[in-house]
């Protein structure tokens, strides 16, 4: 289980061979959160992230052994970049590795959805003319996170 | 009580400040009494703090509620919904 925040680039096929070899997986999921232009007016031409060093990497090692209470993973890495990152640029990674994919796949999505909420990053973002906005939060994400609190509504998940 | 005081995204940028050690009023007991108190400092952090149910507070690098207690506390931040991910 590990942690990384960074400004700098990842390699997914990196990580994920370092993140595996040697051990017995029979299942890997990534996510990769990418920064999107958007189109129109609300089109971006970058995006910056703060985030809080020290309760950043806190708050996802929480996270992530949280994970491994609830499904039996063999290893999970969750990288999260920082700084002023354009269109295309990667912004989060998420690997959870398992036995089956069941437990591989929900523990990648319950890593987002938790590290959405629960992480303390925040992003700017940057219009084209040089204007600045702070992204709101979103009550989705919210609700994303409060299916984890009731294991019944998640049916394919096992203890 | 001294205590480090950490301001991040549209908080920090309307109060002016990342981070500063103060040294606080004996008779705040909870995270909520210390933003009553901040909001009254300046215009500054009175606009920083015009929502007070829209900040989140982090107590010694943990999320807190505007209930909790900031005894013994060493840092507490001050912080917009968070938009990670």
């Amino acid at each position: 289980m590990a942690a990384r925040i960074q400004e700098a680039d990842f390699d997914i096929a990196a990580e994920i061979r370092a993140l595996t070899s040697g051990q017995d997986v029979g299942a890997v999921a990534t996510f990769t959160g990418i920064v999107r232009a958007g189109a129109g007016e609300s089109r971006i031409a970058a995006m910056t992230l703060e985030h809080y060093p020290g309760m950043t990497e806190r708050a996802l090692a929480d996270v992530e052994a949280e994970a491994c209470r609830r499904w039996p993973l063999t290893a999970s890495l969750v990288i999260h970049r920082f700084g002023r990152l354009v269109p295309g640029d990667n912004i989060v990674l998420v690997i959870t590795a398992s036995a089956h994919r069941e437990a591989a796949f929900d523990a990648a999505r319950f890593l987002m959805d938790y590290l959405k909420t629960e992480a303390p990053f925040w992003k700017r973002e940057e219009r084209a003319s040089g204007e600045t906005t702070w992204v709101h939060a979103r009550p989705s994400d919210d609700q994303a996170r409060e299916r984890w609190a009731q294991p019944r509504a998640v049916p394919s998940r096992k203890p | 009580m001294t205590v480090t005081l950490r301001y991040f995204a549209w908080v920090r940028e309307r109060a002016g400040r990342a981070e500063e050690q103060v040294e606080l009023p004996a008779d705040l007991e909870t995270a909520a009494d210390v933003i009553g108190w901040l909001k009254g400092r300046s215009p500054e952090f009175g606009h920083a703090f015009e929502k007070p149910e829209i900040v989140r507070i982090a107590i010694d690098q943990q999320h807190a509620q505007p209930s909790a207690s900031i005894r013994g506390a060493r840092e507490i931040a001050f912080f917009p919904p968070v938009t990670g991910g």
